[in-house]
């Protein structure tokens, strides 16, 4: 292949936001508008796993664009971490697009066009946060993110819609402006430098108060890592139609938020600092109580979306904990968490979509015995459920295995029980969904109404998720030498 | 020619006003004030160009010595604001024929343009001189045709507009021209530059510490300083369309000249802000302006008015900065000044062309527009997502830099104010937003159109500035640092 590494860095940015052209134009014919859509994503996942070969052969490729302000420039690299959520981020891009075409056709949305431009936005400005190679760069993406995903969240553009879209951008634009922004500007200022370095920015004189108040600054500003009380913008968001909901704010957009926020704890501070701020411990339980209360309510829900959200913010603290645990098993389990988790959600979305579309139905309390109409949907439901628990067969059970490491070779005695409550609260909240739609002990309105699944395009993407719980398992060894990488290159912080 | 490049930055303007009246057609006196316009724009960009080669200008008027004769002197916070005066200004008169159509009658059209080439003289005069007397003269030309511009409304409430404005702006005026009077009673002198060797021998008198106060209160009238703002929303609200744009995008800034002018070159930074307790006063006022401005635009009905109240609130960022009083808090005022011209200028514009279309800027009468005016709406929520400051766009670069100033100086809380005080400007922008896409057409509204070309083209000119200079800073990063360092350069 004559294109260079570069290029391809910067075409993966640059393609998906190129298509929107292809999928506006080709707007009245939507098979043609999808196949745009398809092919971008398929040349895009090439790209990926080009740059990834790139990078396990040691080749370092980095891309300068231009400075936006004196010192501040819009530059890209590939680095371990960027590589995962790249790799992750493309390939459910890809599944999800399948997904869509089922769901959206029988669902007969609206605005299908708008949906997909949309859609391919905000894949393009993932993967600019991805490859950011400075804090700057990241927030603009970070930024650009948040305002293209808002027009798919308000989707139906109904009355709920435009609340839902108000608390979505109201949270995540609030935070990133006081918050996140404001912690990008001190570190400029306290630093000299936004750029992600192995082993973090600050120097050994800094004032640890100081950095100890930005670390807090960054963890409540990165609102898309949803870490409570600044998570109520992803059950809002599930007023968006559920491919949406299954690629931006199971993948994409949250694992942008604690994708970052990994980023700022090895990149921006390094792990030897993060290990003695002050506000380190503080934030470690706020993500503790995260996880908990968010399950605790996730129980409470009856609408699965919402169910599945709570579920998600939940997961989402586990990421943070991790990166805030600052040790090499945190920093791993924290890594692979990302991926893990982000195949489990996006199957359990994916049959909550198949539910909605199959069976119109929304509600838990509605599903017993629907087992019977979708057996490959329950399927693929229960074996997801496990990877989020973390149970074999399923990837889930590595990323929860290192956390807990983490926990335990730091003697984080209180996170770690809260870790293993909190599994135990997502068997209690999910497997009962799968189990009472197959063992529903009495006559349901689906018994004898014969096998009825979602469109076949939805079903084939979610089978393939399921499967990659399953493969995570057996062969997660392209992650886990990923994240070793990640802990290896800040030297955890010693060898550099 | 290029050295008499300063006096032909006024007079091609100034002379070009009466001469309108010659030519009687609309069509043509509109070609001719855009052509003046747009030669006042090349000539600033001109000077700008000279003045960062090398240096400061100095163009002594009829060969009379400075402090005698009157001078005009161009460094390079003139020229910045020169050319930001004249590129607005003509940008916004590309639009200004098919605008006026609709809201003034066609006998008056010759007056318009007459007047618009007035004030932008005056404009240009007030920042190209050197002489303290003929900015008060040039001062007076801007608003005596401001006010006639601003009656020229269709809505008779623009009457009283105008009225409030004029007793306003004429207390003003006459303020600083009472600080003038008494600055040139103990220094014998009227050229700043003179002024600002003179003053300090005697600044402790009284009568010095009178003028200052004087000057400042005058001119923060002029630049609607909360709480002297009590002028401004009805005089844009009410003016038409295409007055508002311009006034919104240049004459604040250039009271805001004259307030970084006299309180940095004449007086001088140590008598501005050591004798007074200046920094904490413009400090305090510049924070409440954002906060209580932002909140009324809020709760206003008016698009118009929305966006007027939003300009008192961007005028507060910039005092904040200039409160700052460091190289790093002016060049922050300076770019906002830049920065603000192009988002207010693309937002009124295009609010000119929904009121070309529907007649009306009230937000009830917004809705469904996000489908039958896409561009429009579209040049709106970039405009707004501008003063918000989202990155890419000119909003962020100027709030980086405030950010960053007041950071730089200690001043944490402010700037998490000032950050705060954004979160604002998302609730007022995104009201419109809402209106516009998610409420279906008014009745009988259903047939509405996307706006012409002829006023889609400028507001798209500046919309897509405010995303060029968001993402390309050099020029005006280079030019606000120069002129705020060259500011503390000089200053005794």
């Amino acid at each position: 292949m004559s294109i260079s590494l570069e290029t391809m860095l910067q075409l993966s940015i640059i393609m998906p936001v190129l298509a929107v052209v292809g999928i506006v134009a080709t707007g009245r014919k939507p098979d043609l508008r999808e196949g745009v859509t398809i092919s971008t994503s398929l040349v895009l996942l090439y790209f990926v796993i080009q740059l990834y070969q790139g990078l396990k052969q040691g080749e370092s490729i980095s891309v300068h664009w231009w400075e936006i302000l004196p010192g501040l420039q819009v530059s890209f690299n590939i680095e371990p971490l960027g590589m995962i959520f790249a790799l992750i981020a493309s390939f459910l891009w890809l599944i999800t697009t399948i997904y869509a075409i089922g769901y959206m056709r029988s669902h007969e949305e609206k605005n299908q066009t708008r949906f997909y431009a949309c859609f391919a936005i905000a894949i393009g400005c993932v993967m600019g946060i991805a490859f950011a190679a400075n804090l700057f760069t990241l927030f603009i993406f970070y930024e650009v993110l948040t305002l293209s995903t808002y027009p798919l969240v308000t989707h139906a553009g109904t009355k709920e819609a435009k609340r839902g879209g108000r608390i979505y951008l109201g949270i995540l634009l609030s935070t990133s402006i006081v918050f996140f922004l404001f912690a990008i500007v001190s570190t400029w200022f306290v630093a000299g430098t936004l750029d992600f370095t192995p082993g973090g920015v600050f120097d050994s004189s800094v004032n640890l108060t100081v950095a100890g108040a930005i670390l807090v600054l960054f963890i409540f500003g990165i609102g898309k890592a949803a870490i409570m009380p600044f998570h109520r913008w992803l059950p809002a968001a599930m007023v968006a139609p559920t491919p949406v909901s299954a690629l931006l704010h199971a993948v994409a957009v949250v694992k942008a938020g604690v994708f970052t926020v990994l980023k700022v704890c090895v990149l921006i501070f390094g792990v030897d600092l993060l290990a003695v701020l002050p506000t380190t411990q503080f934030l470690l339980y706020l993500a503790g109580a995260s996880v908990l209360l968010a399950s605790l309510v996730a129980m409470r829900q009856d609408n699965l979306k919402a169910r599945l959200a709570y579920s998600t913010v939940s997961q989402l603290g586990y990421v943070t904990i991790g990166a805030l645990l600052a040790t090499s098993s945190g920093v791993i389990g924290s890594s692979m968490h990302i991926g893990m988790h982000a195949f489990g959600k996006i199957t359990l979305f994916f049959c909550a979509g198949a539910i909605l579309v199959a069976a119109h139905k929304s509600k838990i309390s509605e599903m017993r015995g629907i087992g019977l109409q979708m057996p490959i949907t329950m399927a693929a439901f229960f074996i997801a459920s496990l990877s989020i628990i973390g149970v074999p067969p399923t990837g889930g059970t590595w990323s929860k295995w290192f956390l807990l490491m983490g926990s335990m070779e730091t003697e984080q005695w209180t996170i770690m029980i809260i870790l293993m409550l909190s599994s135990l609260l997502n068997i209690a909240y999910l497997l009962p969904i799968p189990l009472r739609a197959f063992f529903s002990g009495k006559e349901t309105a689906f018994a004898g109404a014969g096998i009825k699944e979602a469109p076949l395009p939805s079903l084939i993407a979610l089978c393939i998720t399921t499967v990659g719980c399953v493969i995570l398992f057996v062969y997660p060894q392209p992650l886990y030498e990923l994240a070793t990488a990640i802990a290896a290159t800040p030297g955890l912080a010693h060898g550099e | 020619m290029l050295a008499h490049l300063p006096i032909l930055q006024v007079i091609v303007p100034l002379m070009a006003a009466p001469l309108c009246l010659f030519l009687t057609r609309s069509r043509l006196v509109w070609l001719f004030a855009l052509i003046v316009s747009g030669l006042a724009f090349l000539i600033s960009s001109l000077l700008l160009q000279q003045v960062m080669a090398s240096g400061t200008i100095i163009y002594e008027l009829g060969g009379w010595d400075a402090p005698w004769g009157i001078e005009y002197r161009i460094d390079q916070l003139n020229a910045f604001l020169l050319l930001i005066i004249s590129a607005v200004s003509t940008v916004v008169l590309l639009a200004a024929h098919t605008s006026i159509k609709q809201e003034i009658p066609a006998d008056r059209h010759t007056l318009f343009y007459i007047l618009y080439l007035l004030s932008l003289a005056g404009m240009l005069g007030i920042v190209a001189t050197g002489d303290a007397f003929n900015v008060f003269v040039f001062l007076e030309i801007t608003s005596l045709s401001a006010y006639a511009l601003i009656a020229l409304g269709k809505d008779r409430r623009a009457l009283w507009a105008s009225y409030q404005y004029l007793i306003m702006g004429t207390i003003g005026a006459t303020f600083i021209l009472i600080g003038i009077g008494l600055m040139y009673q103990m220094t014998g002198t009227l050229n700043m530059y003179d002024l600002s060797q003179r003053l300090p021998e005697v600044a402790h008198t009284r009568t010095v510490f009178t003028a200052f106060a004087f000057v400042i209160v005058g001119v923060c009238l002029k630049l609607a300083l909360f709480p002297l703002h009590l002028w401004l929303p009805n005089a844009y609200a009410y003016a038409p369309s295409i007055v508002t744009a311009f006034f919104a995008a240049t004459a604040t800034k250039v009271a805001v000249y004259l307030l970084i002018r006299f309180t940095f070159s004449v007086f001088g930074l140590s008598f501005s802000f050591t004798a007074l307790p200046l920094q904490m006063l413009f400090m305090v006022l510049g924070l409440l302006g954002i906060f209580a401005a932002s909140f009324a635009a809020i709760y206003q009905k008016n698009v118009k008015h929305l966006f007027a109240y939003s300009s008192i609130a961007q005028i507060g960022y910039m005092i904040v900065g200039f409160s700052v009083s460091t190289t790093a808090g002016l060049m922050a005022t300076l770019l906002h000044m830049f920065n603000h011209a192009l988002m207010k200028g693309a937002l009124f514009l295009a609010l000119a062309a929904v009121v070309y279309r529907i007649g009306s800027a009230q937000l009830s009468q917004f809705n469904g527009l996000g489908r039958q005016m896409p561009y429009t709406m579209a040049a709106i929520v970039i405009g707004g997502l501008s003063l918000i400051g989202v990155p890419l766009t000119v909003g962020f670069v100027s709030k980086w830099y405030l950010v960053l100033a007041t950071i730089e100086n200690g001043w944490w809380p402010v700037a998490v104010l000032i950050l705060l005080g954004s979160l604002l400007a998302i609730v007022y922008v995104w009201r419109i937003v809402e209106a516009a896409y998610f409420k279906p057409p008014l009745a009988g509204r259903e047939s509405i159109k996307e706006a012409p070309l002829s006023l889609l083209i400028p507001t798209w000119t500046l919309v897509i500035a405010n995303i060029y200079f968001g993402i390309d800073t050099r020029l005006s990063v280079q030019v606000a640092q120069s002129a705020a360092q060259s500011l503390f350069g000089v200053s005794p």
